[in-house]
């Protein structure tokens, strides 16, 4: 699986972003984020939305773990590289390494 | 119940091309009381208020709506992400320009072929030109650029040079999808459905390329489901995450059901007459088929049922003229046979040479006009369609 092969070169020094063509919207009829790309939705969970707000193409994914950890009680620590990952290989995420 | 996420907005069936795959219904003609631009923008605004977030602004060719502008602009305002599905025709540098100041997010832009005789001869249309230019102008103004090449038995062989094109025109994602026998797919199957060997040789091709281009390009293919040993998930589930209205006002859980939905007699659920609130949750035809208590067996006790939902009922429909039976494309269905002689028939290795599509008229969006006469050669109805139930 291509998932797992990115996940397992995924480097806490990487940067990542949004894909220039994807945004986070907040359905308020469902009361649920959604991230919106090309003739897809994926709808993300609130934990989710806290990691998008912060890939904004400075932070690197430890200081996104960091950032989180300061914030709730339980970020397990491959929560947002997993989360990028997967994000990384359906092309809603992009990323700048080191 | 879920609410849904997508709107398929069918503008108008107005149409310069005439694919012989055009999944628009047969009688076209029934479709040319349009929606006015004021009640779209209603349609949208109740669309967003339902949780749909995405919309497809197609048809037909929606560029044939002089008020396209104006309705991406509204959709667009609602929040919704807009994408525009078109044949590229009617894609001038200004309209582009418009459309793009009106917030519109995507474009999925589709090609026959890759190369300009073969493309121009399955739309019937003097149009690859235009479309290479369309592509351009997508990616020169900064959309992502879906390429929408329709695979089927005319052109499934030239699939390398299909992505190679769409490489060079820095498509973000290709979308190689073989035809559903829907529409006027349905009396040309027999000249649509590839061999088992197309399939095979188009697999290889598919896969090299996914492992040379990797992430660059996103590559979406898919099989004819008459070749799978189970149905497709057939919109998610009938009215479960879209719906589709078309240029009526009629609407309908999945884009191919026009003949379905009037053999069912229900009332029609149009939005002239209803709110989308009410056609969602409570109209006849958005419940027929809703969940699984509508299933008869094998579907009724089979452990996929939650995987596949009994598969397309359009499909269940247009081979044995009932749509609450299990899709024939299953190897479970009692009906499977119907699909395996089409498949046999496609395999034959006597079968004539490939003979003309039966194409979709060329239809004007004046009201009056009468749609041209088809003018293909008359091509013998596939069995599978016409058969008795």
């Amino acid at each position: 699986m291509r998932w797992s092969r990115v996940l397992e070169t995924i480097d806490d020094a990487w940067r990542p972003r949004l894909a220039p063509h994807v945004r986070m919207v907040f359905n308020t009829a469902r009361g649920e984020y959604a991230l919106l790309s090309p003739e897809t939705v994926w709808a993300i969970n609130p934990t989710g939305a806290s990691i998008v707000e912060l890939c904004d193409s400075r932070r690197t994914v430890g200081e996104i773990v960091s950032e989180l950890r300061s914030r709730y009680e339980h970020v397990a620590d491959d929560d947002v590289r997993h989360f990028v990952a997967e994000l990384v290989t359906k092309h809603g995420m992009e990323i700048d390494h080191g | 119940m879920d609410k849904p996420y997508g709107l398929l907005a069918e503008l108008t069936y107005s149409c310069p091309l005439q694919c012989g795959y055009c999944s628009n219904p047969l009688q076209l003609d029934d479709y040319r009381d349009e929606l006015s631009a004021e009640e779209w923008k209603r349609v949208f605004t109740e669309a967003a208020g339902l949780g749909v977030l995405q919309l497809h602004l197609s048809g037909g060719e929606p560029l044939q709506r002089h008020d396209i502008v104006d309705l991406v602009q509204c959709a667009s305002q609602l929040g919704l992400y807009t994408n525009l599905i078109t044949s590229g025709l009617g894609l001038s540098t200004r309209r582009a320009e418009q459309l793009r100041d009106a917030g519109l997010d995507h474009v999925q832009l589709s090609i026959q072929a890759d190369e300009q005789a073969a493309s121009d001869h399955i739309a019937g249309t003097i149009s690859f030109q235009r479309k290479q230019v369309a592509a351009r102008l997508v990616k020169k103004l900064g959309w992502p650029l879906t390429l929408n090449v329709v695979l089927h038995r005319q052109n499934i062989d030239r699939i390398g040079g299909i992505i190679g094109m769409a490489e060079a025109m820095e498509a973000d994602r290709v979308e190689l999808a073989n035809t559903q026998y829907a529409g006027w797919a349905g009396p040309n199957q027999p000249e649509l459905l590839p061999t088992e060997d197309q399939l095979a040789r188009a697999e290889v091709v598919v896969n090299e390329a996914r492992e040379r281009l990797g992430d660059r390009m996103e590559i979406i293919y898919v099989i004819p489901d008459y070749y799978s040993e189970y149905p497709k998930p057939c919109m998610d589930g009938w009215a479960s995450r879209q719906f589709t209205v078309v240029p009526n006002g009629e609407a309908l859980p999945c884009p191919a059901a026009h003949e379905l939905a009037r053999g069912l007699g229900l009332p029609p659920a149009n939005v002239r007459d209803h709110s989308l609130e009410w056609i969602w949750e409570k109209s006849p035809l958005f419940q027929q088929f809703r969940g699984d208590a509508w299933m008869p067996d094998p579907c009724r006790s089979c452990e996929r049922k939650e995987i596949d939902f009994g598969g397309c009922r359009c499909q269940a429909f247009a081979l044995t003229g009932d749509a609450s039976r299990t899709d024939p494309v299953c190897h479970l269905s009692p009906d499977h046979g119907l699909v395996e002689a089409a498949v046999a028939a496609a395999n034959h290795p006597l079968r004539p040479a490939p003979g003309p599509l039966i194409p979709r008229p060329q239809l004007g969006r004046t009201k009056r006009a009468v749609a041209p006469a088809p003018k293909g050669i008359p091509v013998a109805l596939s069995s599978t369609v016409l058969k008795d139930k």
